[in-house]
């Protein structure tokens, strides 16, 4: 684990929402939830469907209001004063679930550019930027004129994480980015993600249910359970505890799965182990350790 | 916020007024409103009809505040209704005048029963959506016109697209409020601006609506036509409605209290 400045970014203080107060369906999406993001990290929230996930980060940029507890940014309390919530929305950028849906200008250029003009950017400043988001997500320049109802499922999503990107937001939260996409086009996808992190030193929250695609990305994991946040730690620290992962019905990832099962038949290989690569590694080290195997 | 609206939710339940027959309560809908326009306009009446209501109310164990928080949207209706009924009404105990403005005491008192009628009108309407479901509802009313297709009315497509249209207002409320959201996360204004502006931020909002209408009524065509759908011609249904005990016995109690209401009628109090 790298060393991290001390202060959040985002701090969530015992937050709790409640739906439909008073009504037959009244049930708290979120109890008294506490979590702290750190700039800079690319953090994987995990948990299952009904844990509290998307209530969660609806909070982070101030799309829900807490029924109880509070939002900071910066150390400042989001709901402070409810008028600036726009000037938050703009430094928290997020990515729904199938943001394909959301699309609807003539052009994709001027789909990237609903964020940022609303920000009050225009000419060149506004096309840089759309010209920087459409990079990241790898849009060529040509399809910058096209309209995007007529782009593949793939590009559209692209087109609508990039005109979150083009806020440019210090922090970029999104919702299970790659829900329905074929394996390809996730991987291509979560790399696309982990390269904007990279290049751009901002802090990004992904949301998902699968393990595999977290513990290839994330710096740190927190797992969701029942409306709270049940564990919090690296990929390495989490992923060591397999058991609590299954008691709230998450799995760890197959290569961890393999790794256990190895190490339960008595092979000296670290159960935790979570990307095909440092298996590999783990395994090649094995071999290389006796002779003729 | 969209999720506040009221307007034909159903409550689940398993109370006397959720068990009856749709049709039944279709039918008891129409002569409680025949008993609500034939009242006397007296308050012996109007007691007796909130007594009635009030009884339905209590059977069916729905909330009294979710049924008075139906009654928002129709404020302003009922407001304008009484308004003009209290300056209107022809009358000579004049209690007030000044311009062309006077307010007598028939005034007075046909206002006061005019919206207390429109209210027990609505709140009677509501309790009927608030006990049963759309889909029965939509049974029970495709098994009352029935007969009407002896006269080659389209019956049965009538009540499916009915059913179909209430099956997607939910989830056309779910898809205007993630919609709104991921707009707003944009920076998207709903709320601020003169009138042309706030109907200028629709657009972001409106277009991707229409686009998911279109695509689910597509795929809901396709889904429909995979499972052979065609029409009502022979159609069986999952839920064969009969009438039961307590649908007599709801039948005979309206027949009583529609009595009631044209005994004190025609004695005039």
């Amino acid at each position: 684990m790298r060393d991290r400045p001390l202060e959040p970014i985002i701090r969530v203080d015992h937050l709790t929402h409640t739906y439909g107060e008073g009504t037959p369906f009244c049930r708290s999406a979120v109890r008294d939830m506490s979590l702290d993001i750190f700039p800079g990290e690319f953090l994987g929230i995990i948990g299952h469907t009904g844990s509290g996930k998307s209530t969660l980060i609806q909070h982070l940029n101030g799309l829900l209001q807490p029924t109880s507890g509070k939002i900071l940014f910066h150390g400042q309390d989001i709901w402070a004063d409810p008028k600036k919530i726009r000037d938050v929305r703009f430094r928290v950028g997020l990515v729904f679930q199938y943001p394909e849906y959301q699309l609807f200008e003539e052009t994709v250029g001027k789909d990237i550019a609903f964020g940022p003009r609303n920000m009050g950017l225009t000419g060149a400043a506004l096309q840089e930027r759309i010209e920087e988001a459409a990079g990241f997500v790898g849009l060529s320049p040509e399809l910058m004129e096209k309209s995007p109802f007529e782009l593949s499922g793939g590009q559209k999503r692209r087109v609508a994480i990039a005109g979150v990107i083009a806020m440019m937001p210090e922090v970029l939260i999104l919702d299970e980015p790659s829900a329905g996409l074929d394996p390809a086009g996730r991987d291509s996808l979560m790399g696309k993600i982990r390269s904007y992190h990279q290049a751009t030193g901002s802090t990004v929250v992904v949301v998902s249910h699968s393990m595999d695609e977290i513990a290839e990305n994330a710096d740190r994991i927190a797992v969701l359970a029942d409306a709270g946040v049940v564990m919090t730690g690296t990929p390495h620290e989490v992923f060591s505890r397999g058991a609590e992962l299954e008691a709230v019905g998450l799995t760890v990832p197959q290569v961890t799965k393999v790794a256990m099962e190895l190490h339960r038949r008595g092979l000296p290989i670290d159960p935790a182990v979570y990307t095909v690569a440092e298996l590999k590694k783990a395994l090649l080290a094995l071999k290389g350790g006796r002779s003729g195997c | 916020m969209l999720k506040d609206i009221t307007l034909g939710q159903y409550f689940p339940g398993n109370s006397v007024a959720h068990r009856l027959d749709p049709r039944t309560k279709l039918i008891l809908e129409i002569l409680y409103i025949v008993a609500l326009f034939s009242a006397n306009d007296w308050f012996v009446s109007y007691a007796f009809l909130a007594l009635v209501l009030g009884s339905a109310i209590a059977v069916s164990h729905v909330p009294l505040k979710s049924l008075v928080r139906g009654l928002k949207p129709v404020v302003i209706i009922v407001c304008f209704t009484g308004v003009i009924n209290l300056f209107w009404t022809p009358g000579d105990t004049v209690l007030f005048s000044w311009w062309i403005f006077t307010i007598n005491l028939e005034g007075v008192y046909r206002a006061f029963f005019m919206v207390i009628r429109i209210v027990m009108l609505i709140m009677g309407t509501f309790l009927l959506t608030y006990t049963t479901s759309p889909i029965t509802l939509t049974d029970g009313l495709e098994t009352l016109l029935g007969p009407l297709k002896k006269l080659h009315l389209p019956i049965h497509e009538l009540s499916m697209m009915m059913s179909i249209a209430l099956r997607f207002i939910p989830t056309l409320i779910e898809e205007t409020d993630k919609i709104m959201s991921a707009q707003k996360a944009r920076g998207a204004d709903f709320e601020s601006g003169s009138v042309l502006q706030r109907a200028k931020a629709m657009v972001p909002l409106l277009v991707p609506l229409f686009i998911s209408a279109f695509r689910r009524a597509d795929e809901l065509a396709v889904a429909m036509e995979c499972r052979c759908y065609h029409g009502g011609e022979g159609r069986t249904k999952l839920r064969v409605l009969r009438y039961q005990g307590i649908d007599y016995a709801a039948f005979a109690l309206a027949i009583v209290v529609l009595a009631v209401i044209y005994t004190l009628r025609f004695l005039n109090v």
